[in-house]
């Protein structure tokens, strides 16, 4: 008899989301998804307001990134604005990119996902957390919280906050950095790169024990979308927009981000106000790509630093022409991680960083702009259309967990392929689809602009779509 | 001129005839909240967020727009005062947008301060949110109607301290709104200076510096008092 259990909610995902398994008539796995039912819409929210306060806006669309919003909305403003902005406001901008991304990962590795695989999936759920983590390898999570630390240093040293720093405007920044603070940063750099190469060498362990999470949690061909430098070198910030298959060709090259949407099409989907993007060319669900730490290393031929380097060779010879398992996803964050605090390492000492021309002043030069930049979690693409006098008219976002929306569904069945036994959903299997999800680290706040109300659900249907049972845990 | 010798909150306090008790408390150092208000330009009594209670009248009145008087007994505040005045502090909030995280005031913000003095954590009303809009047709300004209180500040610096007469208040009640000239886009009007005098003088985010972020809008409110008096008591007190 075919049934439907529905799961909710992921816990320790930034926000909420439901999941469907549907099996068939034998009892199998037949489709899963993914349903974000809130909906802040935030993109109609932004209609009628003037461009410039876009930045502001829309960081806070997510508590966890709201550098990222604030990077790609800015970068979209310079656009509308026409400008090349003071080479101190690029810089700086890139710095607190940096910082963003390194507590982002910090996060989502040593506070959400590390407890999972390095305390055990049997875990009960009140031990597998970083209170956990901390009880059993101390100097491991204290680092971690460090890492994290540092990260939100950098933002708050540049912007003045950790959180909703409304520092990037259109034209550039609003504040310098100060001497004092360039100092305080430079002196916490060796230990953070310390607490990286620490953390990668625990998850090469792990690599080596977890060898059916690597196959089953989420192991498929898909592509891979990111920004890179236009020499191949990995690329957080600017550069030129690269799909790549599953084997490692190139399939789309030097794009111009800006003309994404000849790339990149939309599909929307009645059970979820989450939009699945898809590449264009290979059309739905065909063009399922994947985005984040796993696309951007497989798409970069080199870091650019050279620890990180060292690392992506290493990480490199895992895939054949690219890594698809998107357990890796935890490599990639971890080398990411290292990358940025190596980068830090040598901006910090560019003299152009205490540069006090950091804004240019412009009216509104275009009526449409596009900012992409690379968030933690993979691309993001801030679309703005504005009338003559700067007043938004449309908005169009895309979102990270958005685009990883298919390759999550795919995620999910395959961990229910393998561990689902007769017609229950067991705590282990439980645990490792969610472990599966967050392997994405995705942050449904943000992709659904949802309000984050948790109503977990689990529902039982029959095959004409009857409810046979529900089951609501709070 | 005529000393005045009044109590304010028990208080002795002297005044000189025809100093409003407003004036008179603030020159005794006793804090009355206002919004309508802003030193040098004529007070109208409009927001009544300065009411105080004098004994004797059954009514609550205004502070900026009454005058001392000898032997007056003021209380400035009490729980009827700040029940009213957080009623009318929630009632404005309601009637328009006011989105704080995202304003271009946020933490520069009259309205925002009062309200946080208030303790309004939430408005126990019904949000109106009406759909307005934001002018942006001038070159150097722009007017978000979502942001506005209708304190008329613009209007009087406009009038009286500029000398334009460009802001003016259309409408009646709840459908009142400030215009510029005969009701057309900023940017069109003919007797607009573009001098920023209504800029300085609002006290919220609804009057901006073009292209001004969150946060931005930091105003020195002080300017239009000092030409004020530099123009009336041919006094140039910085
Ligand atoms: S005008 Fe003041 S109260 Fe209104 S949203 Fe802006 S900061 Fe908040
Ligand atoms: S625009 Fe500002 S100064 Fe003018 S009435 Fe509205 S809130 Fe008051
Ligand atoms: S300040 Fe007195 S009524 Fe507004």
């Amino acid at each position: 008899m075919p049934r439907q259990i529905t799961i909710d909610p992921v816990t320790r995902i930034e926000g909420h989301a439901k999941i469907t398994i549907q099996l068939d008539e034998a009892g199998n796995v037949d489709n899963v998804r993914f349903h974000v039912v809130e909906f802040r819409g935030f993109e109609r929210f932004c209609e009628g307001r003037p461009f410039s306060e876009m930045p502001g806006i829309t960081a806070r669309i997510c508590g966890i990134c709201p550098v990222s919003h604030l990077l790609a909305s800015a970068k979209a403003c310079d656009r509308i604005l026409s400008v090349d902005i003071p080479p101190a406001a690029e810089k700086l901008r890139r710095m607190m990119n940096l910082g963003q991304i390194i507590q982002s990962h910090a996060l989502s590795f040593f506070h959400l996902s590390a407890p999972d695989f390095l305390l055990g999936w049997e875990q009960p759920p009140e031990r597998r957390n970083l209170f956990g983590l901390a009880a059993a390898e101390p100097e491991l999570a204290r680092r971690g919280i460090r890492l994290r630390q540092f990260g939100q240093e950098v933002i708050e040293t540049l912007g003045g906050r950790k959180i909703h720093p409304a520092w990037a405007v259109p034209g550039g920044v609003r504040t310098a950095l100060t001497p004092a603070g360039r100092e305080a940063l430079k002196a916490r750099l060796p230990e953070a790169k310390e607490s990286a190469l620490m953390a990668l060498d625990r998850f090469k362990k792990v690599l080596s024990t977890h060898k059916q999470e690597l196959q089953v949690f989420g192991n498929f061909p898909s592509l891979f979308v990111g920004l890179v430098a236009p020499n191949g070198t990995w690329e957080h910030y600017d550069g030129h927009l690269c799909v790549m298959d599953s084997v490692g060709n190139v399939i789309c090259d030097h794009a111009d981000p800006t003309q994404y949407g000849s790339i990149i099409g939309e599909a929307v989907e009645t059970s979820s106000y989450l939009k699945s993007p898809y590449y264009k060319p290979l059309g739905y669900p065909g063009g399922m790509y994947r985005v984040g730490p796993l696309a951007r290393l497989n798409i970069a031929r080199q870091m650019g630093t050279p620890q990180a380097d060292e690392e992506l060779s290493r990480f490199k010879t895992l895939g054949r022409g690219a890594v698809n398992a998107s357990f890796m996803y935890h490599y990639a964050r971890l080398i990411e991680i290292l990358a940025c605090v190596e980068r830090l390492e040598e901006m910090l000492d560019d003299p152009d960083l205490l540069g006090t021309r950091l804004r240019a002043d412009a009216g509104v030069n275009s009526l449409e702009g596009v900012g992409v930049s690379e968030a933690p979690r993979g691309t993001l693409f801030h679309h703005y259309n504005v009338d003559e006098k700067g007043v938004i008219r449309r908005v169009n976002l895309i979102i990270a967990t958005g685009q990883n929306n298919l390759a999550m569904n795919r995620t999910v069945a395959q961990i229910a392929r393998h561990y689902l036994t007769g017609s229950t959903i067991s705590e282990p299997m439980l645990n490792r689809i969610e472990a599966g999800i967050r392997a994405f680290d995705p942050c449904l706040s943000c992709s659904t602009h949802a309000d984050g109300r948790i109503a977990l659900r689990v529902a039982l249907l029959d095959a004409k779509g009857q409810v046979l049972d529900v089951a609501n845990r709070l | 001129m005529a000393a005045k010798t009044l109590t304010i909150d028990g208080q002795l306090v002297s005044a000189e005839e025809g100093q409003t008790v407003l004036d008179a408390a603030r020159d005794a150092g006793i804090y009355i909240p206002t919004l309508c208000h802003l030193n040098g330009i004529q007070d109208i009594g409009a927001c009544r967020l300065c009411l105080v209670e004098i004994t004797g009248s059954p009514k609550l009145l205004p502070a900026c727009v009454t005058k001392v008087q000898e032997g007056m007994e003021v209380q400035t505040s009490s729980d009827r005062l700040r029940r009213y005045r957080r009623m009318i502090l929630e009632l404005l909030l309601a009637e328009r947008n006011h989105v704080c995280s995202v304003c271009v005031s946020n933490g520069h913000c009259e309205l925002q301060t009062l309200a946080a003095e208030h303790g309004i954590d939430h408005v126990r009303f019904e949000y109106l949110s009406p759909r307005l809009e934001v002018d942006l047709s001038h070159r150097l300004f722009g007017m978000d109607h979502n942001r506005c209180i209708l304190c008329t500040r613009c209007v009087r610096a406009c009038w009286h301290v500029e000398g334009a007469g460009t802001k003016n208040v259309a409408g009646r009640g709840i459908q009142s709104r400030i215009i510029s000239d005969l009701n057309q886009p900023w940017g069109q009007s003919e007797t607009c200076t573009a001098c920023g005098k209504c800029v300085a003088a609002c006290p919220t985010g609804a009057l901006f510096n073009r292209g001004a972020t969150v946060a931005e809008m930091q105003r020195d409110r002080t300017r239009l008092e000092y030409i004020v008096t530099a123009r009336e008591k041919s006094q140039w007190i910085v």
